[in-house]
């Protein structure tokens, strides 16, 4: 009896999938225009979705020359899942922040405070109005306050 | 944070200093500043009272459960004045370096 071809569409389109998925915090998230709005990511996606959806007519359409009645439907599954997942981060959990009604509004004086600077120096927000910036003798115009989530 | 970065000459000279605030240690922040290449002060606030002064704690989001800084962005005038406010709506969407130029150029 003839061996049944191996049916590598459906492995990757399941390995495009994850990479869809880990290219993302790894790669993509480095450029605002590939960040913002995650268009490479799903570039990769559909092209591993169509992958498995090719691999899958093959494995029942083409049975008798292809491979993958078995592994079609579990890789399928898994890719699935891990778009889904995907999706969940961008379009749900990346957007579960505070509301902060009660941040200082344009107008409004900003609230001072003290912290440490890298070199455990203390600085104010008046410390920081007050010094000169570098390869300048006058102090600055303003400030941006840039609050982040930290990565620790 | 990158973004600001890669324009902090011009943002500087306009004569604006862009400052960094997090929940992170200060040897954690200046191991990312030296991995990252950030040469603007980044500053610590372990007790979230800042943090919490501008209304903007998110409780149990860290990496541990810790509480962090929703991300956020303020520019604050030499009055101490707020001359623009950025609450973004999804964490993954920061305000962009062209922004803050284009902030920074307002402010007279």
């Amino acid at each position: 009896m003839e061996q049944r071809r191996r049916n590598w569409h459906l492995w990757a389109g399941f390995l495009l999938c994850v990479l869809g998925l880990l290219s993302y915090p790894l790669l993509f998230v480095r450029w605002p225009v590939t960040r913002d709005v995650p268009w490479a990511n799903f570039v990769i996606l559909a092209v591993g979705l169509g992958l498995l959806i090719s691999g899958l007519r093959r494995a029942y359409g083409q049975s008798q020359q292809f491979q993958g009645r078995i592994a079609g439907p579990i890789l399928g599954v898994l890719s699935l899942a891990v778009v889904g997942f995907f999706c969940f981060l961008v379009f749900f959990a990346s957007k579960q922040l505070p509301k902060a009604a009660g941040a200082p509004k344009i107008g409004d004086k900003a609230p001072e405070f003290s912290l440490r600077d890298t070199n455990n120096n203390e600085a104010t927000l008046a410390s920081l109005l007050a010094a000169p910036l570098p390869n300048s003798a006058a102090p600055p115009k303003g400030v941006f306050l840039i609050f982040y989530r930290g990565y620790w | 944070m990158r973004g600001v970065q890669e324009r902090l000459g011009e943002i500087e000279q306009l004569g604006v200093r862009p400052v960094a605030i997090s929940v992170d240690s200060p040897e954690e922040s200046k191991e990312l500043c030296r991995k990252a290449g950030y040469t603007f002060p980044f500053l610590s606030d372990p007790n979230t009272t800042a943090i919490r002064a501008y209304d903007l704690l998110h409780k149990g989001a860290g990496a541990s459960g810790h509480d962090v800084a929703r991300p956020a962005e303020f520019l604050i005038d030499s009055n101490g004045v707020v001359r623009w406010v950025n609450l973004t709506e999804d964490f993954r969407v920061r305000a962009r370096g062209d922004e803050f130029l284009a902030q920074a150029k307002q402010l007279k």
